[in-house]
């Protein structure tokens, strides 16, 4: 397992566990956490700087950028013209041209608005940003999120923050099955087995904020995940058993009295 | 004596000398005009420009930067009352 890096459009990543920076106590929790996760790849959010209180620490002080990839995303966005223009200020405050792109549909249940991604991934990469979506678990739209140019799609396992663990294997099988790029399920993760669950499904990293943050222990659940992506992955590439009703003895029976 | 112009930073009205260009703005403020991206009425401005560009009266300058964040916090806790499955 060794060489068993996750590429995404040229990148390489050590780490199939990616990590939101968001809902930590403070900026010496989030490096902590994000630490003892192993992560490579961070998510951000771009907002107004507060120019009233100067005193504010910037959060790239904590996270070198020349450690960390540092993916900005457009969360909070609930339609097209919003998610273009934080994408544009992400790429602006001057890290790269990696997008995740949310658009969001709803608020109560954040599940991303599938038309206006689409919509908005379009334009996106035609100004060459590299656009990681935020999509739904269905596996049309993740085809055509493809088509359009984007390197690797992002279906939830659940809603954002809910923790409700992988709410339809099925369709992200089918997902992971059908689209030729990197899948990271983004979203939902409660506690590790749901990650372990992910990876063994098949998906080629995982991505979350709150199972971590939310934590009692942000740190220890950072490393607890670190853990589940690792298992799930080497447990999704050595294949599983096939499951069976009826028992399989594991002991021969010859020799027995 | 230049005379004072008034602009809008970040959605708060603020005075500022004629001739202060964005640059000057961003010093003034002590923000670091790496990692920062500053949209000047609605247009994101190229970093090359911040000392050239000078603000007029009524600008609205907006300066952002990376925040912690995954994904917006919920509201459902807030509004419903959150109720797990299990």
């Amino acid at each position: 397992m060794l060489n068993d890096r996750l590429t995404i459009a040229g990148r390489e990543f050590t780490s199939r566990l990616f990590v939101g920076t968001g809902k930590y106590k403070d900026f010496a929790e989030t490096k902590k956490a994000i630490e003892a996760s192993g992560a490579d790849v961070v998510t951000v959010a771009v907002r107004r700087v507060n120019i009233t209180d100067r005193s504010k620490e910037n959060l790239l002080d904590y996270l070198d950028p020349k450690k960390y990839t540092i993916l900005p995303n457009t969360a909070g966005c609930y339609n097209v013209q919003d998610a273009l223009r934080y994408a544009r200020l992400a790429r602006a405050a001057g890290v790269s041209d990696l997008i995740k792109l949310e658009v969001l549909g709803d608020e109560r249940t954040l599940f991303p608005d599938t038309v206006g991604l689409i919509e908005a991934a379009k334009i996106l990469v035609k100004e060459g940003f590299i656009v990681l979506p935020y999509t739904n678990d269905d596996p049309i739209v993740a085809q055509k999120l493809v088509d359009i140019g984007c390197p690797a799609v992002m279906p939830l396992a659940a809603p954002i923050g809910s923790g409700l663990g992988i709410r339809n294997p099925y369709n992200l099988k089918i997902i992971m099955e059908m689209v030729k790029v990197p899948i990271i399920v983004d979203a939902g993760v409660g506690t590790a087995s749901d990650a372990a669950f992910a990876m063994e499904l098949g998906a080629d990293a995982v991505l979350m904020n709150t199972a971590i943050a939310g934590a009692q222990d942000p740190i220890a659940m950072a490393e607890a995940m670190k853990y589940a992506v690792h298992a799930g992955r080497l447990a999704y590439k050595a294949g599983r058993i096939p499951r069976k009703l009826y028992a399989t003895a594991s002991s021969p029976i010859e020799g027995m009295l | 004596m230049t005379e004072a112009i008034q602009i809008q930073v970040n959605g708060e009205q603020r005075s500022c000398r004629a001739d202060t260009t964005v640059g000057d703005l961003l010093r003034e403020l002590a923000i670091k005009t790496e990692r920062v991206a500053v949209e000047l009425n609605l247009e994101i401005m190229d970093r090359k420009n911040f000392d050239h560009r000078s603000l007029k009266q009524g600008d609205r300058v907006e300066i952002l930067s990376f925040i912690g964040g995954g994904a917006p916090v919920g509201v459902q806790g807030k509004r419903r009352g959150f109720v797990h499955a299990e």
